[in-house]
């Protein structure tokens, strides 16, 4: 399985995703700049975390803009995996890629932390190594994961378990609808989630909840 | 050249926890009174263009495309 980490400025949680997916899957990914029309031939392509373009207009607004997620939507289009993480998440958003908008915590502070995940849909390409159900801990870094869709929408995310993790536990640190941290597209193969699966991958981490993630989608054996 | 006033605001029915606290504070600085305050965005745009329907146009693909998001996000646009 290859992989592909999306590189725009701004970002820096980049070098944690390219070290999780290096470690988990033994190949290191390859990287694509904001200017790149083409992405090479991967299984998975991942969406750091970070402040692309300063957060400036909307968080996520500008970099969903520049070439490479065209090539992203394309990719994803032809059923390639996508993650985005944090920052990631609010560019596959900003981008249509996923449905809903990421608005500032309620609280209005940014939060970093460590949450509990219960996993709310283990029948997914980015999931399966999960159990149905399953709390997982994996720490938070955002001042705008507060999660918002209108109620159509959000009907249709809870009617076709598209919502795949939610904060559990009363650990929502960001006021998000129905408790939601991470949904995928209709396809199934556009995962975005706030929390930072990809810090918490092995023992010098302090656990390793998150590497079930990487395995599943990778389709590595635990 | 055209000049044009783009105004962003949120949707009713959106939770605005900034132009809650905005609120809030106005209440605690003794101004009695305030109702609901909801926070938005200005953006000033010059355009050299002199056709107004066209600018018009070009300002809402704007709006629509980048300067709004609409799924939280209505727009108005005035050309001064």
């Amino acid at each position: 399985m290859k992989s592909a980490v999306v590189l725009l400025p701004g970002l820096n949680r980049d070098r944690d995703m390219i070290a999780a997916l290096t470690k988990i899957s033994g190949t290191p990914p390859v990287t694509v700049w904001q200017t790149d029309t083409e992405i090479p031939d991967v299984d998975l392509i991942t969406i750091p975390g970070g402040f692309s373009f300063g957060d400036y207009l909307r968080c996520g607004a500008i970099a969903a803009r520049m070439p490479v997620m065209r090539a992203v939507a394309e990719k994803a289009a032809k059923g390639v995996m996508v993650i985005g993480v944090c920052n990631g998440f609010q560019i596959l958003v900003e981008a249509g890629l996923l449905p809903g908008a990421l608005m500032r915590n309620t609280s209005l502070k940014f939060v970093c932390r460590q949450v509990k995940l219960q996993i709310a849909n283990a029948n997914t390409m980015f999931t399966r190594r999960y159990q149905p159900g399953q709390i997982i801990r994996s720490p938070v870094a955002h001042h705008d994961g507060n999660y918002f869709a209108d109620a159509e929408t959000l009907r249709r995310l809870e009617g076709e378990g598209q919502v795949v993790f939610r904060y559990a536990e009363g650990t929502n640190p960001n006021g998000s609808i129905n408790d939601i941290a991470g949904i995928i597209n209709g396809q199934g193969n556009v995962l975005g989630l706030m929390p930072h699966p990809e810090n918490l991958i092995e023992t010098a981490h302090g656990g390793s909840d998150g590497r079930a993630l990487f395995e599943s989608a990778l389709g590595i054996a635990a | 050249m055209i000049k044009a006033r783009i105004t962003v605001t949120l949707k009713n029915g959106v939770l605005d926890p900034q132009g809650k606290a905005i609120e809030h504070a106005l209440s605690g600085m003794g101004f009695d009174g305030v109702g609901q305050v909801r926070q938005g965005k200005v953006f000033d745009v010059e355009l050299a263009e002199s056709d107004k329907a066209k600018a018009e146009a070009d300002l809402k693909a704007m709006c629509d495309r980048l300067l709004a998001n609409t799924v939280i996000e209505n727009y108005s646009v005035a050309i001064t």
